[in-house]
């Protein structure tokens, strides 16, 4: 494969891939007198657009993709994205809409917004939603920041947050940015928390306990509603991290279940694309006691009118401009559309159908640690391939790059050691998840007789493993010629 | 529709591979107490005819379309170059989740890496990282991130910056021990000087402001930097309007330590406020604490050029609670974008693109400040939006070109009651010298 | 394998005695378990340390670790080095790889520190 260059090493003066028509008013000299204005801006390409549209086509082929293949990256939920809804956003009366245009001439982007809040509200069983928060991790942080407001209209904010030790890395932060203390809840042989743990910590110095159901071992908390009891008898309020929502949609909902705030991701349960890394959505649902503190403005309907109401005294604020990731939320109202009822039932009963068979085809094969039932993904480790080969998680991963799949989620539950987090979703065919499997039992095999070509893969890609600790070391973040 | 690839044979099949007799069984572990035991009131699923039918019904019920629009305010309408959506919709692009796997995303992080050095090049700064949600949020990072730098427990923010990102810096520090004041504007409508001086001192870890202003008008950069500076405080410039950076000094040589903001101009339509791009870069002294991802530039076993996400120790998933933020996600895809349109546009466009807007706002504000009864409310020099002083109360006015089909403006008195006649007009390069006259025309008519 | 003479922590750090200044460093233990060290935070010198109080934060590719100081006193010394070549810790972690030099506030605090034979029974305990 030939090196794509960076776009700056084959920029050439005088080149462009862009006109503007003729500036159509009298040119006025001295607009910009008494203002710095720049000589030049230093390095900008000057490229033509064959040049610009080739440099972007090689770019595009040395990424891996959902539409490619598996992309079994746990708790990230890597389903296949409905085209049909990548097209509805590019209508000009959602793409082209301006944010502060006076409400009567955007009465279908209100009406998207405030259907999406009922209809959410009826997945989750929750009564009201706020759709403002960019992604997941700022839902929690306005779902942590909620349980303050709460708190603090009762007179104390109280002190503490208490976080499983099997939560992603983004619970405690978002609880220390609302000014929280963490205390870390251990988890029970089973995976699940603690219940006696739980009764010693929470006091009525704890705000809420931020639960993840089913949490990152992939394992649902069935005494969900003791906790619930054990937190409300304190005066704390549940948390539900939702990012496993797709584990539950249509067979369970988080509050019928003692949870009073939850954030969803609607790039994992709604399907919506990952963007290579963003825009994400990450909507607030709430129980009526936490509704008056929702961020401003919210979509109310008067008749067949809809109109923004900022007047909310007890609001938390704001948490970005304007009111979210609109065209994020656009696509994920077209898929429950299209899914209806059924459907949403089916994503849960699928992801669960097939986090399993791959579970039943592994088991063995590789360590699980934690034999609790599974729901929409299963946590193995490389426990087998170290201990008797010194075959890690990471080698594992990066041969299966080898048979054309994404790696499993590494990183994290952190209880779980040398982890392979394989969560399949409900959109893979039989015939990729059986190929899967047989790709892991292969990798499985070649640990025992052939070890080092697992430590040096992958061998197929376009580069082979990447020294993270040079770049690390002497950070070089932006081009610079004769440099880079 | 449904996107299951399962057939009626394969669910037997595999439910009886694991061992369960139906597919309920599989939700053994939930209680039965807390099972939804019946269908959800959602409305029937709709085939694509359907749907593609039911959502062009809900957007044509948004009749903005139909008006020709001078909003502005921190969304902007430019121009987009065809090769932006073309390469873009590239499903190589949209499906891929955070480059966590480097091999397998050197596309992404190449295009990280690029977007980073373009948004440097713009801002003056050493570093910056892949984006952040938006321009608001971005605000308020930066406000953290000169806490974090300083240990100072106030910072100062121009009311002429966004009122909603003075809101929105406002509930994201609020609980986090950092005492928000704001600096008034003066009749120039950039920031009083003197009231920043009078305001500083050794506790202030920064003043965020924002040029050009939410009113338009470019700030005196370098002054400011010098009044911040000689407290030791962070200067931080916000920039809204991405495309002002064609023209306009970098902010990084006019004194600024950090620089953050909304990119949405670059080659995103203005979806109703949302996906944008947030922007951030700060000087290299401070790499360690910017928030979000960061690509970085190394080699692999065989020696070959390749990209990675690096520093990720200042991160949530590693750092925990003690994380520089909470983030996790960038705003990968419209980065993308960013990326195509600065490449596609590059050094002569930008710069032409910007002179544009500021020569057709300028046009725009002649033209409008001539009508009798109108005039410009601050003296100070504008780049693409300007406000005008109306002799009578702005939402009026602004209804009364509604119903003209014009959308002249923002009007102010809401998030400024001291401003109750003001209009806050945006003229960028797709507005045309036909266009401006026939909001002067209008104007008139409604003001005679 | 661990010198004679240093004095160390449960949590790995390690002292060694320089008249009335203590230097601070981690154990050979403790860089292995950390990985390839990519970068040291270090305090400014002068600042004033309590036995256990963090000193700083030393980083891997995929962690952070927090260094603590094993006695008290006022940092004189900082090992400037480590800010171009962090890697020293793992190459020399006993020698050049110091972090920091204390003026010892109280020589008692050596007392509670393991010497380097129940160190290394320690180290075994741990591998169990």
């Amino acid at each position: 494969m030939i090196r794509e260059p960076l776009i700056f090493e084959i920029s050439a003066p005088g080149k462009t891939a862009f006109t503007l028509p003729k500036l159509d008013v009298p040119s006025n000299a001295g607009v910009l007198d008494g203002l710095a204005v720049r000589p030049d801006i230093p390095d900008f390409p000057q490229v033509s657009e064959v040049e610009v549209v080739r440099h972007f086509t090689r770019l595009s082929q040395q990424n891996y993709c959902v539409d490619l293949g598996l992309y079994p990256l746990g708790s990230c939920t890597m389903k296949y994205n409905p085209k049909v809804n990548d097209k509805i956003v590019t209508f000009p009366g959602f793409a082209e809409t301006h944010p502060l245009a006076p409400a009567e001439t955007v009465q279908g982007n209100f009406e998207v917004l405030h259907r999406m809040e009922r209809m959410l509200c009826e997945i989750t069983g929750f009564d009201a939603f706020t759709l403002q928060p960019s992604a997941g991790a700022q839902g929690e942080l306005v779902g942590i920041m909620l349980v303050r407001a709460y708190h603090e209209a009762k007179g104390i904010p109280r002190k503490y947050v208490l976080i499983p030790d099997s939560a992603h890395g983004t619970n405690p932060s978002s609880a220390h940015l609302s000014g929280y203390e963490v205390r870390e809840i251990k988890s029970n042989a089973s995976g699940r928390i603690d219940l006696a743990a739980l009764e010693q910590a929470m006091t009525e110095e704890v705000a809420a306990l931020m639960v993840t159901n089913p949490n990152t071992l992939g394992v649902f908390e069935s005494d969900i509603c003791k906790i619930a009891d054990i937190v409300h008898g304190k005066g704390g309020l549940l948390y539900m991290d939702g990012a496993n929502m797709n584990a539950l949609a249509g067979i369970a909902r988080p509050g019928d279940f003692g949870v009073d705030v939850l954030h969803l991701n609607l790039h994992k349960t709604f399907a919506t694309p990952h963007g290579g890394g963003g825009p994400g959505s990450g909507p607030v649902g709430v129980k009526k006691i936490l509704e008056p503190f929702l961020p401003v403005p919210v979509v109310k309907k008067k008749g067949a009118e809809y109109a923004l109401d900022f007047d909310r005294p007890r609001s938390i604020g704001r948490v970005r401009s304007f009111y979210g990731n609109f065209l994020v939320i656009v696509k994920a109202m077209a898929y429950i559309l299209s899914l209806g009822p059924k459907g949403v039932r089916e994503i849960a009963e699928i992801a669960v159908l097939n986090a399993n068979y791959i579970r039943k085809g592994l088991e063995g094969v590789y360590d699980l640690q934690y034999g609790t039932a599974s729901m929409h993904e299963v946590v193995f480790s490389d426990k087998i391939q170290k201990d008797a080969y010194g075959v890690t998680n990471l080698d594992i991963a990066k041969r299966l790059i080898d048979y054309g799949f994404h790696p499993p989620t590494m990183s994290f539950p952190l209880i779980v050691h040398g982890a392979l987090m394989i969560e399949p979703t409900e959109t893979e065919s039989r015939r990729d998840l059986d190929q899967f499997i047989e790709a892991m039992k292969t990798i499985a095999r070649e640990a025992a007789e052939n070890a080092a070509v697992l430590k040096a893969a992958p061998h197929q890609t376009y580069v082979r493993r990447l020294d993270e600790t040079a770049a690390a070391r002497n950070p070089i973040v932006t081009w610079e010629r004769d440099k880079v | 529709m449904s996107y299951i690839a399962l057939s009626d044979q394969d669910k037997k099949e595999m439910l009886a591979r694991v061992g369960a007799s139906s597919v309920d069984e599989l939700f053994c572990c939930i209680p039965e107490g807390s099972r939804l035991r019946r269908d959800l009131d959602l409305p029937a699923a709709m085939s694509e005819p359907e749907l593609l039918r039911h959502m062009e019904g809900v957007a044509g019920r948004t009749t903005y379309g139909q008006y020709r629009s001078f909003l502005g305010g921190g969304a902007y309408h430019h121009f987009i170059p065809t090769v932006v959506d073309s390469l873009s919709s590239r499903t190589e692009f949209v499906t891929p989740y955070t480059p966590y796997q480097p091999e397998v995303s050197q596309g992404t992080l190449q295009v990280i890496f690029e977007y980073q050095t373009l948004i440097c090049r713009l801002t003056g700064m050493d570093v910056g990282n892949a984006s952040l949600y938006d321009g608001a949020s971005a605000a308020a990072e930066a406000a953290l991130m000169a806490q974090r730098l300083t240990h100072r427990a106030r910072i100062l923010v121009a009311r002429s910056v966004h009122p909603q990102y003075r809101e929105t810096i406002r509930s994201l520090t609020r609980n986090l021990r950092l005492a928000v004041e704001e600096v008034g504007f003066g009749d120039c409508g950039g920031l009083k000087s003197a009231e920043l001086r009078e305001k500083m001192g050794p506790d202030v870890c920064g003043l965020i402001v924002q040029s050009p202003n939410f009113f338009g008008v470019v700030e005196d950069l370098a002054g400011l930097s010098g009044i911040v500076h000689e407290h030791k405080a962070m200067m931080i410039v916000g920039v809204a309007e991405g495309i002002s950076l064609g023209i306009l000094e970098a902010p990084g040589k006019l004194g600024a330590d950090i620089v953050c903001g909304e990119a949405q101009s670059f080659g995103i339509p203005p979806s109703f406020g949302g996906p944008g791009l947030g922007f951030m870069g700060c000087k290299k002294e401070f790499l360690r604490q910017l928030p979000g991802r960061i690509c970085g530039l190394t080699k692999d076993v065989d020696g070959k050029r390749g990209f990675v996400l690096t520093l990720s120790t200042r991160e949530q998933h590693i750092r925990r609670e003690k994380a520089t933020s909470n983030i996790c996600s960038n705003q990968g895809w419209c980065a993308l974008r960013a990326t195509i349109y600065l490449e596609t546009v590059g050094k002569t466009g930008l710069r032409e693109i910007a002179v544009q807007n500021v020569q057709k706002a300028a046009y725009a504000s002649g033209r409008l400040a001539a009508v009798r009864g109108i005039k410009l409310r601050f003296s100070g020099k504008t780049f693409n939006e300007f406000v005008l002083e109306l002799p009578r109360d702005a939402a009026a006015v602004a209804a009364a070109l509604r119903a003209k089909g014009i959308l002249a403006g923002l009007g102010l008195a809401p998030a400024y009651p001291e401003l109750p006649n003001a209009l806050l007009v945006c003229v960028t390069e797709v507005q045309t010298r036909e266009g401006i006259d026939h909001l002067a025309a209008a104007l008139e008519e409604v003001l005679r | 394998m661990y010198p004679q003479n240093f004095k160390f922590t449960k949590d790995h750090e390690w002292a060694r005695v320089e008249g009335d200044l203590a230097v601070i460093g981690i154990s050979d233990f403790a860089q292995k378990h950390l990985g390839d060290v990519v970068y040291v935070d270090l305090p400014a010198v002068g600042t004033h340390l309590a036995v256990h109080q963090t000193i700083g934060t030393i980083e891997s590719v995929k962690a952070v670790s927090e260094v603590f100081s094993p006695v008290s006193g006022e940092v004189v010394e900082t090992n400037a080095g480590l800010a171009d070549a962090p890697e020293t810790i793992n190459q020399d972690p006993h020698g050049n790889g110091w972090i920091l030099k204390l003026k010892m506030a109280n020589k008692g605090d050596l007392d509670a520190l393991m010497a380097t034979p129940d160190y290394e029974k320690y180290l075994e305990g741990l591998e169990h």
